[in-house]
């Protein structure tokens, strides 16, 4: 399961990261914090995009991860950090399984909206309901490790980090396996794949409900690093737009390029910020523009034309 | 934009250069001091923008050393302010991310501004494990120093509850008659506290007149309000209380008018007074405008040294006069002058908190009482008036303005808004 170079690479990089991490400063931890997060969400929809799927609705996993840790914190005083990421993970895999029985049979624009249109009853329900939050949302206490509250927010950047290592090395080594490579056999042609003699739906409802726990994941680490929920950042298709747009940056290429892209992003929003505060929405847009006119294999695909140069490819 | 910045740093390079050469060691010369505002959406042109106004032209005055006495010492504590303008837009969430940036990796030295409720809800816990110093200018909802008490947050004007209250008893005085009232606020903090607030207070001055069962909460920046202004047409209360603000606010009075709404209503507009200049003649006459406190067009006549000095040079540069929101970020930013000259510009931020906690100061419009939530809440007076469009001047005018003590309208230091309300207003010197 570890041969590979990529699985390699993953394993030194997380340790190299989680090393450098204690010396950095904290705004720096907290740009590996979210960029980590969010990267969990990138990754289960790259799986999808390999697959010829794109989810305009994948907040809603998000979403439903980050409010389970909200409303568990709030409830029952939930704050330990791993009980909060598998209850946002099985939440939010629970409700993309059941839902992955309709989703699965659409493909294209359908299924892109589908997922908007789901995301957004959520978010209606959350904004119209005063317990849930509304519009403000809710704060979340620190999160707590085996009943002890860290001093700093480290600890919290190593767990962040290790799941993200576990979760590439997973999903790394799911697409070698026969499902896993059906991916890219879908995505060129389901009448085939059928009479290869496996289930294009069931292949298909698997790689969504992945999909979807990665996300649930995603959102609850999300929430426990910024310490506040709220369904303007949380659910809104804006925030699905957000993830399609990291997927795009970051390029199918390699499990390892949604953590580079996610990163990338929120350095990127940081001094769009900092440096436009009234035109940094312009600034995404058109880097944006400029990867897919320039990049349409994203980073990914920079980093492998420079290091495939160095190889003297 | 850039020139601006450029030219602040060179004058900056000048001033640290001579106060090097005076040999000053301790004091710091200068100081960043970050602003947020809404710069991107819709409430950036009714309400960003001109807090913002309302800010810089105040920190410049003071780095010049140009207010009126008795600030017109120079600087804070002496050290010339930088304005970093932060965009407030995007979400609670994408705020505290913004901050922790601020704080962690810029490095301000204070955070002074805030208009959304929901945003200071968020963050008055963040400054808090940050140890910040921060001042709250404009954002309403009394919850932030009645959930918890603060150290390092401070907030600069009167809450929700004052503007509520105050709707409340200027309706009872204009309309003793009223036999029903009903409601539109935005679905968050701040909305559901302004109609809690105003709905309490009516049930205890006003016990015959009826709340309507179908009060609207719209969602905070919708824009579109045809369902709600056919329901509220349809309903029998002859009263609407709105604390909607910014374009919801300009967004709501266009397509109410349109249907002539206000024709058949009395309407109530906790933060009506931002439409007072911007809108002209497309304003009703007759609405009851407030501006959340002693700001904006209720003033625009008070002839005290510091509030023409405010209404003159906003007048000059920007054209208009000044609303509300550029009177609450200039006085949060005086307040800010205020807590460093005590201080030191050199001073922690729990320094600068015990500079602040407390104290009584005359701002540009009103006197500053910050005697709530532990000497971190401000209370001030607050008053409503009735628009009128003056055709001779071309421009909208209030009439039969009145304001109410802070003591009247604002529960006493310790006791709950809704408790205080609940329990009859105990305490209230009007």
């Amino acid at each position: 399961m570890l041969e590979d170079k990529t699985s390699k690479f993953v394993l030194f990089g997380g340790v190299l990261i989680i090393l450098a991490g204690a010396f950095a400063p904290n705004w720096i931890v907290n740009q590996f914090m979210f960029g980590f997060s969010r990267a969990l969400a990138i990754v289960g929809l790259m799986v999808l995009w390999r697959t010829g799927l794109v989810s305009f609705g994948h907040a809603f996993y998000f979403g439903l991860g980050a409010y389970a840790v909200a409303i568990l914190d709030i409830q029952l005083g939930v704050t330990d950090v791993f009980l909060r990421l598998l209850a946002g993970a099985l939440v939010a895999g629970l409700a993309g399984f059941l839902l992955g029985f309709i989703l699965r049979n659409y493909r294209d624009i359908f299924f892109a909206m589908l997922n908007t249109a789901i995301s957004m009853v959520l978010f209606g329900i959350v904004v119209k309901t005063e317990s849930l939050g509304s519009t403000d949302g809710f704060a979340i206490s620190m999160s707590t490790i085996f009943g002890l509250a860290p001093e700093t927010k480290y600890p919290l950047f190593v767990i962040i980090t290790s799941v993200g290592v576990i979760a590439a090395l997973l999903v790394n080594y799911y697409l070698k396996t026969t499902y896993g490579r059906l991916t890219t056999a879908i995505r060129d042609n389901e009448i085939r794949v059928e009479y290869l003699g496996f289930s294009v739906a069931h292949a298909i409802h698997l790689k969504y409900t992945i999909s979807t726990i990665l996300a649930g994941g995603a959102g609850a680490l999300m929430a426990m690093s910024l310490g506040q929920v709220d369904p303007e950042s949380m659910i809104n298709w804006t925030v699905s737009g957000e993830l399609v747009f990291v997927t795009i940056l970051s390029g199918p290429g390699n499990v390892i390029a949604p953590f580079i892209g996610s990163l990338v992003f929120e350095v990127l929003r940081t001094y769009a910020f900092e440096l436009a505060p009234q035109a940094w929405q312009l600034i995404m847009g058109a880097t944006f523009l400029t990867i897919i006119f320039f990049l349409p294999g994203g980073i990914w695909s920079l980093l492998e034309k420079l290091g495939g140069r160095k190889n003297g490819k | 934009m850039k020139h601006n910045y450029l030219a602040r740093a060179v004058g900056l390079a000048a001033i640290s250069a001579m106060t090097l050469g005076a040999g000053s060691a301790l004091a710091k010369d200068a100081i960043t001091i970050a602003v947020p505002s809404f710069l991107t959406g819709g409430a950036a042109g009714p309400f960003g923008i001109p807090a913002m106004n309302g800010a810089k032209m105040v920190a410049d005055a003071i780095n010049a050393g140009k207010l009126p006495a008795p600030y017109d010492s120079k600087g804070f504590g002496g050290a010339t302010a930088t304005i970093e303008a932060i965009d407030e837009g995007g979400g609670a969430t994408k705020q505290v991310a913004e901050y922790r940036n601020l704080v962690e990796k810029r490095g301000v030295d204070a955070v002074v501004g805030y208009i959304s409720s929901g945003n200071c809800q968020a963050l008055a816990p963040i400054a808090e494990e940050l140890k910040q110093f921060t001042i709250f200018a404009t954002c309403g909802t009394p919850r932030i120093f009645e959930e918890a008490p603060r150290k390092y947050v401070f907030r600069t004007m009167g809450h929700a509850t004052a503007d509520n209250v105050a709707a409340a008893m200027y309706v009872k005085e204009k309309y003793p008659d009223l036999k029903g009232y009903t409601g539109i606020n935005q679905n968050y903090a701040w909305g559901q506290d302004s109609w809690r607030d105003f709905d309490l207070t009516l049930k205890q001055i006003m016990p015959n007149s009826m709340a309507s069962d179908k009060t609207q909460f719209p969602k905070i920046f919708a824009g579109q309000y045809g369902s709600e202004i056919s329901a509220m047409s349809l309903d029998k209360a002859d009263l609407i209380h709105t604390s909607f603000w910014g374009g919801d606010l300009e967004a709501f009075i266009f397509q109410g008018n349109a249907r002539g709404l206000f024709k058949k209503k009395i309407g109530v507009f906790t933060v009506g007074g931002t439409a007072a200049y911007r809108l002209g003649k497309k304003l009703p006459d007759g609405l009851v405008l407030g501006a959340r406190g002693p700001y904006g067009i209720l003033v625009r006549d008070r002839d005290s040294a510091l509030n023409q000095w405010f209404v003159n040079t906003y007048k000059n540069l920007y054209g208009t006069y000044p609303s509300g929101p550029a009177y609450q970020y200039g006085q949060a930013i005086l307040a800010a002058k205020i807590a460093y000259d005590k201080a030191g510009s050199d001073a922690s931020d729990e320094a600068l908190g015990d500079a602040l906690r407390g104290i009584t100061f005359e701002s540009f419009s009103t006197t500053v009482e910050m005697s709530l939530g532990g000497g971190h809440q401000a209370v001030t007076e607050n008053g409503y008036g009735i628009t009128k469009y003056d055709d001779e001047n071309g421009e909208n005018v209030v009439t039969d303005v009145k304001f109410y003590p802070g003591s009247c309208i604002m529960p006493p230091e310790g006791v709950n808004s809704v408790d205080w309300i609940k329990g009859g207003m105990k305490g209230a010197k009007c």
